[in-house]
């Protein structure tokens, strides 16, 4: 289920029409036109980028770096080939964005990437898509087929001497490659191991050339943003935090689902957008931008708007916008033994203090959860966390640390019970 | 090997590449090459590396670093399962405890009649249609409450 | 230039340097498991990490670019903090087994752990197991204690140029392994043993058999190809027990080949001879020096008064050293014999040019060519080290290409490649040399037979890899070298040199085979072709050293004496009338002049076992015993300054010493491809038993066609089949190799399964066994 209120990337989808994503449905609510007028009018690179730059749109993908920013930094008179990457690769916990994109509004995202292949001077681009959403990459090769057809991909792009070639790669089940250099190493038929930076992608990417990656949401984004302006945008955000966002909503709520509203919004709204509790429970905590992101209690999370500003400075993060609602009944020990278990089992094994840093965090984690907790084993929680954060080749030796991080700063006393007691008050997932 | 259908499909991901970066299509050959022969033996890895030119033991790497790569025998239907977080809060765990008590195997396992295997699996970026399952890699089922499993189950006859 | 401080000391370093580069340039040590010089920055164990100024987290130092200003700091609390968990993690699950690990005393982690460790482990799960691997003859694997530095996969694939090894799996259950069911065969592959920081990855020849610090290390040099890498010769109670790479930039860089590394073992081999032995009415009786001494000299005087002096030949293979060489010459003028030969693998021997053949170039110069062609060589396996530095070249824009009758994998990029009958290498050569004149607009030498036909696309591209080059070198190897046309091969490639401004240059087959020049030990051309009365044989064993070994047997088995000096008996005692033990290269001292002309000296390294004598003092004394002058060496060192007095330099010439006809010839019908395998070119290779357990030993065993050729013959892989040349006759397995010619059968030569055949490059017949 999917609702919006103001859209960007879902403007005007009729989610009840079956051919909603279809081509043909996607002109008729104005889609391909932001590609056209660029075309047509001879928009200029720089200019497209200082659209974007204004928009002040940031990656959705988890950083939120700024995009205008971004697609500055790729040397565009590189005399070789440069390419274009989409990270569909949703596999962070709790978000499920992108897959709504690319089967809902694919060529949303396909006219951002020809517009960013423009703006930055790249002919070929990547859309590297999560392994198990397999029906969803089939969906997408189709709406790629369609866009060739029609012409709007592939060479001489509308009759122009651009040209944009666009081909979706599907992953096999691996969460490390949704970080961007490990995607490119999933890209070129390795393990997806992430390369140390620097160099960039900008400079380094795949096959060694000049690459810019972004995140599906943040391309399909692009060509409301060229359409309508890009102070239009921010405008319906807050400074800072341009445009509208898709926020995951996920856990003991009425009406999960994906919600695109703009940033700035109050987390109360959307709670009550996405039909507030489920059986009435009380909020006990929230995960507020995917499952790396540190969690928060009821009380903070309350008071907090939903953009990247204000999830900081209440000590979490927007991440990519995977809200994780938890109710009073959930054992936090339990929860958090659990995405210990997910860290412990993703981690891609190349860096020594992530390789046997999760595994121990999440045996320690386990053994509190089974009531073999030791006194001592929240201080070496937090020890060896200490020792993972900010030594890693790649942010998820600090994505497992930030969750083990929240609960502790947040629920501590629920682990202090548990092993003082070997039983939580709380009853374990089930 | 493999049937000229999918030596065709591997040739289709083969051209998404430059000529001379064959190995991206590495991924995509065995998925290919996995689903014609429901799991990748040694053998059939081997032979999808000479295909794309690259030493087997890069494509051992890779067919073992990835999840859904499966290089034992698995039954007819392989049932995926989330029981990520997510998931869990919305009923994952009671999915595959109904699963597991249904078809009387655990995680890992497959009936005695090699229809059904049973496996745990990690996000698959559907959390907002909990509690999720995977049937043989590429199908994605949502809301699987026992009643819809047991509908799924009837399907699958 | 980027001005960087690291611990307080200023320096500057060229841009591109990482901090671990610059803290190396002025000695200061950054711990480091994964960071190796010679591979590509992984920067994943992470146990580089420094502080630097203004970066809000520790940074490794291996993969972090210098930028101006930069102030490190690799011993402040930020950065020690980080060290100490690193190495917490990396002991966790690294099992508590120093006494009973091979790498004990030598292991980076053990080393570090007792810096940096804690007293007990916060770590109270059980640890990790991982079961071992089957990583073939030469390399035992305990991978229980990896540490997933990823060195040795990084290592077959940058340096050994193929991928054998491989992590599997993910996060902590990461393993490190070959193919299920295939082994490391690369012919370098040893090195991953010197690269493992810790003890997963030991010798295998070596394993249990000493502690490390139970050994003397000497430096000493490789008896083995051309290029004379440098070795540390480990010790125990007399005995060798081990070999290492010397680092020597110049040379192995911080490699060696496997032969290098492991044959070793031949010098403990039960076949070593310990006693002087003389075969008196058939029956071999051991003997003191002196009678043996004596009765050698007898009898070289007696042939001599009986047959004249021509009927003497000395013959020695050029893994001799100088010294030896020089005095056998010395010796054999003495006697007034001419016949002096170490050609032993050539077929012709009509080659003249103005100095020594060798490389005609260092080894660094040639690695920094834009472009070079290889004539006629399995370059993997007669010269290791040298295809690995070309490697390394190639990757960076170095151009290959080669002209040869086989097309096998350099595991680089071939530029261009033209692959031949072995019987038309000449007029392979001949064709690119058309290509280039044409494109030159230049005619060819009126000595050059101008070949008739279209010029195949192969040769032109050939050509052009080499034309418009700055830096470009043309490449004898040993399949030109030992070809029956060797001059005419040798007078094309000069042609093409000439045309291109390339350097053209000889890869010496053998450890000495440029100080045999120097010292002129080849005056006797094909002494076995016409049977002499007398050989004297240095280092030889007639059927595995001489190209066409079954007549070298022949003629050996109908002469009147056969003076063997040789470590080992088994071929000795066949065919030799007396036997002097002398010593390996680890048991004297001596010289070997490299293919870059570059005389390394090295000392023995044990004394010599039993009452072996090293073969310069041997042939001292039999100077002595013969009464004549200019025999009182007291040292090795004394003979080396009179043998090589002067510079070498001057004394290298690849030039022609007169123009060489090149005729082109048809060709026809089935022809051999012989190839003297790796581990069979010398007598310690042969006698390694590790070696000859490895897949290229196996490969050796094989008669080898492409596949229509076989099937021409009826054959397929799998079977037996017979093949015969000259009367001698081998049976093989036979398999397929899809990158020869028609009509070409592949067998290796002087092998003990193919030491009846004849010439390497010549007609055979093959039929179904
Ligand atoms: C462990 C890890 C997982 C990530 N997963 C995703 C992901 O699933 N999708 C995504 O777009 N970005 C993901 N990222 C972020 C990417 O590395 C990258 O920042 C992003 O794709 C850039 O696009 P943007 O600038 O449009 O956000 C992940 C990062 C890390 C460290
Ligand atoms: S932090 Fe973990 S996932 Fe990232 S590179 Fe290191 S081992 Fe791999
Ligand atoms: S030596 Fe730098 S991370 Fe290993």
């Amino acid at each position: 289920m999917t609702v919006y209120a103001k859209g960007v990337v879902f403007e005007g989808v009729d989610f009840d029409n079956p051919n909603h994503w279809r081509l043909e449905e996607y002109v008729k609510r104005g889609g391909y036109a932001a590609l056209k007028k660029i075309l047509n009018e001879k928009i200029t690179q720089d200019e497209v980028i200082a659209e974007m730059k204004t928009s002040s749109l940031r990656g959705r993908g988890g950083a939120g770096f700024p995009t205008g920013l971004k697609w500055s930094f790729m040397p565009r008179n590189f005399p070789g080939q440069k390419y274009l990457v989409c990270n569909t690769d949703e596999g962070e916990p709790g978000t499920f964005k992108d897959l709504d994109i690319i089967v809902s509004n694919p060529h949303a995202l396909i006219e951002g990437m020809i517009i960013g292949g423009y703006a930055m001077g790249i002919t070929v681009g990547y859309n590297y898509i999560h392994g198990e959403v397999f029906e969803a990459y089939q969906r997408f090769e189709e709406a790629l087929e369609e866009a060739r057809a029609a012409g709007f991909l592939g060479d001489n792009i509308l009759g122009t001497d651009f040209c944009f070639q666009l081909h979706a790669h599907h992953g096999y089940g691996a969460y490390i490659c949704g970080e961007e250099t490990a995607l490119l190493e999933s890209l070129e038929g390795k393990k997806g191991q992430p390369r140390f930076k620097p160099p960039f992608p900008a400079s380094y990417g795949l096959y060694g050339k000049p690459t810019t990656i972004n995140n599906t949401e943040t391309f399909a984004s692009v060509p409301y943003i060229i359409r309508e302006g890009g102070q239009k945008f921010l405008e319906l955000g807050k400074p800072n935090n341009g445009g509208t966002k898709l926020f995951s909503v996920s856990g003991h709520v009425n009406r999960p689902g994906n919600y695109e509203i703009p940033l700035g919004t109050p987390f109360a709204d959307l709670l009550e957008m996405c039909g507030g509790m489920r059986g009435g429970k009380k909020l006990k905590a929230v995960i507020p931008g995917g499952s790396s992101a540190p969690v928060l209690p009821a009380d903070i999370m309350m008071q907090c708007t939903m953009d990247y500003d204000s999830i900081a400075k209440a000590g979490s993060m927007l991440g990519s916008g995977a809200v994780i609602v938890m109710d009073e009944t959930v054992c936090m020990v339990s929860a958090l033994e659990r995405l210990s278990y997910f860290y412990h089992e993703e981690s891609c094994g190349q860096c020594t203090p992530c390789r046997e840093g999760t595994g121990w965090l999440y045996r320690i984690v386990h053994r509190i959860a089974h009531g073999e907790g030791r006194p001592e084993d929240l201080d070496l929680l937090a020890s060896i966390g200490d020792n993972i954060a900010g030594r890693t080749i790649c942010a998820l030796g600090d994505a497992a640390v930030f969750p083990v991080r929240g609960m502790l700063k947040h629920f501590r006393s629920e682990f202090e019970y548990m092993i003082e007691h070997g039983q939580s008050q709380f009853a374990a997932l089930s | 090997m493999l049937s000229q259908e999918s030596l065709a499909q591997i040739d289709r991901e083969l051209a998404k590449y430059p000529a001379d970066q064959r190995r991206s299509a590495i991924m995509g050959a065995l998925r290919i090459a996995q689903t014609e022969k429901r799991y990748l033996t040694n053998e059939l890895i081997e032979f999808v590396a000479g295909y794309v030119r690259i030493p087997p033991v890069a494509a051992y790497e890779v067919a073992t670093f990835y999840n859904m790569y499966d290089r034992k025998p698995v039954g007819k239907y392989k049932l995926t399962v989330c029981t990520n977080l997510p998931c869990a809060l919305s009923g994952g765990y009671s999915t595959a405890e109904y699963l597991k008590q249904k078809l009387g195997i655990g995680f890992g396992e497959t009936t005695a009649d090699g229809k059904y295997t049973l496996a745990e699996g990690e996000c698959m970026g559907a959390c907002g249609y909990a509690p999720v399952m995977l049937v043989n890699n590429h199908s994605m089922c949502s809301h699987m409450t026992p009643e819809a499993i047991e509908k799924k189950l009837a399907e699958l006859e | 230039m980027l001005e960087i401080e690291i611990d307080g000391k200023k320096l500057t370093v060229p841009s591109g340097s990482t901090v671990m580069d610059a803290a190396n340039s002025i000695g200061v040590h950054i711990p480091h498991f994964c960071y190796h010089k010679k591979l590509s920055i992984a920067a994943n164990c992470r146990m580089c990490l420094v502080q630097v100024e203004k970066a809000p987290k520790p940074l490794p130092a291996c993969a972090t670019p210098v930028t101006d200003g930069m102030k490190v700091f690799t011993h402040s609390d930020q950065a020690v903090t980080a060290q100490k968990g690193v190495m917490e993690f990396l002991l966790i699950n690294h099992p508590l087994d120093c006494p009973i690990c091979d790498q004990g005393g030598e292991c980076q982690l053990q080393d570090l752990a007792v810096g940096y460790g804690q007293s007990g482990s916060r770590y109270q799960e059980e640890k990790r197991v991982v079961a071992n691997k089957d990583l073939g003859p030469l390399i035992s694997t305990d991978m229980t204690r990896c540490i997933h530095c990823s060195r040795c996969v990084r290592f077959t694939e940058e340096i050994a140029g193929y991928q054998e090894l491989g992590m599997a799996n993910r996060g902590e259950f990461t393993e490190v392994l070959p193919f299920i069911g295939k082994t490391v065969n690369s012919e370098i592959s040893g090195n991953v043993i010197d690269l493992c920081p810790v003890g997963a990855l030991t010798s295998k020849p070596f394993r249990y058999s000493a502690r490390t610090w139970e050994l003397s290390r000497r430096k000493s040099v490789s008896p083995h190809d051309g290029l004379g890498a440098n070795l540390v010769v480990q010790v125990k109670n007399h005995k060798v027990m081990r070999v290492l790479p010397l680092e020597n930039e110049a040379i192995n860089e911080c490699w060696l080949a496997d032969r290098d590394r492991f044959s070793y073992e031949a010098l403990n081999s039960e076949e070593r001879i310990t006693k002087p032995m003389i075969k008196q009415g058939g029956v071999w009786q051991e003997a003191d020096w002196q009678t043996a001494l004596e009765f050698v000299a007898n009898g070289l005087k007696g042939v001599i008064a009986e047959h004249g002096r021509d009927a003497v030949a000395a013959v020695a293979t050029p893994h001799s050293t100088v010294e030896e060489l020089f005095l056998l010459r010395k010796l054999m003028s003495g006697l007034g014999v001419d016949a002096v030969e170490t050609r032993l693998r050539a077929a012709d021997f009509s080659l003249k040019t103005a100095g020594a053949t060798w490389l005609g170039q260092s080894i660094a110069d040639l690695a920094a060519s834009d472009a070079v062609l290889v004539i006629g060589s399995t370059l993997r396996k007669e010269q290791p080290l040298l295809a690995q530095r070309l490697r390394q070249s190639v990757k960076k824009g170095m151009q290959l290409a080669v002209i040869n009758p086989h097309g096998d994998d350099l595991l680089t990029a071939k530029a261009a490649e033209l692959v031949v009958r072995p019987d038309q290498l000449v007029e392979g050569v001949v064709q690119v040399l058309r290509a280039l004149a044409e494109v030159k607009g230049i005619a060819l030498q009126p000595n050059i037979e101008n070949g008739s036909g279209d010029i195949p696309a192969e040769a032109r591209a050939v050509a052009a890899v080499l034309a418009g080059k700055e830096k470009a070198a043309v490449l004898l190897g040993n399949i030109a070298q030992q070809h029956p046309r060797y001059a005419e091969i040798y007078a094309a490639a000069a042609a093409i040199a000439e045309a291109t401004g390339a350097k053209l240059g000889v890869m010496s087959e053998a450890a000495n085979s440029v100080g045999a020049q120097l010292v002129g030990a080849e005056t006797g051309g094909d002494v076995f072709a016409k049977p002499r009365q007398a050989y004297f044989m240095l280092n030889a064993e007639a059927e595995f050293d001489v190209q066409n070994g079954a007549q070298a047997l022949a003629a050996v088995q109908k002469a009147k004496l056969v003076v063997a000096l040789s470590s080992f008996s088994s071929c000795a005692l066949e065919h030799a009338d007396v036997i002097l033990p002398v010593s390996p290269f680890s048991e004297t001292s001596g010289t070997f002049v490299n293919m870059e002309g570059r005389a390394q000296s090295f000392n023995g390294v044990v004394r010599p076992l039993g009452e072996t004598r090293p073969a310069w003092k041997v042939l001292r004394v039999l100077g002595n015993v013969l009464g004549f002058a200019g025999f009182d060496y007291t040292t090795s060192e004394e003979i080396r300054d009179e043998a090589l007095a002067g510079e070498i330099g001057p004394r290298l010439s690849n030039a022609l010493a007169a123009p060489v006809a090149v005729k082109a010839q048809a060709a026809s019908g089935l022809v051999r491809l012989g190839e003297v395998s790796i581990y069979q070119a010398d007598m310690l290779s042969r006698r390694a038993p590790s070696l000859q357990k490895t897949a290229d030993a196996a490969v050796a065993a094989q008669l080898r066609a492409n596949a229509a050729t076989l099937a021409k013959l009826g054959l397929a892989a799998g079977d037996r089949a017979r093949a015969e040349q000259a009367g001698g006759v081998a049976e093989l397995a036979v398999a397929v190799d899809a990158g020869l010619a028609d009509d070409v059968i592949r067998v290796s030569a002087n092998h003990p399964l193919t030491r009846a055949l004849a010439g390497h490059v010549a007609a055979i017949t093959v039929a179904k066994a």
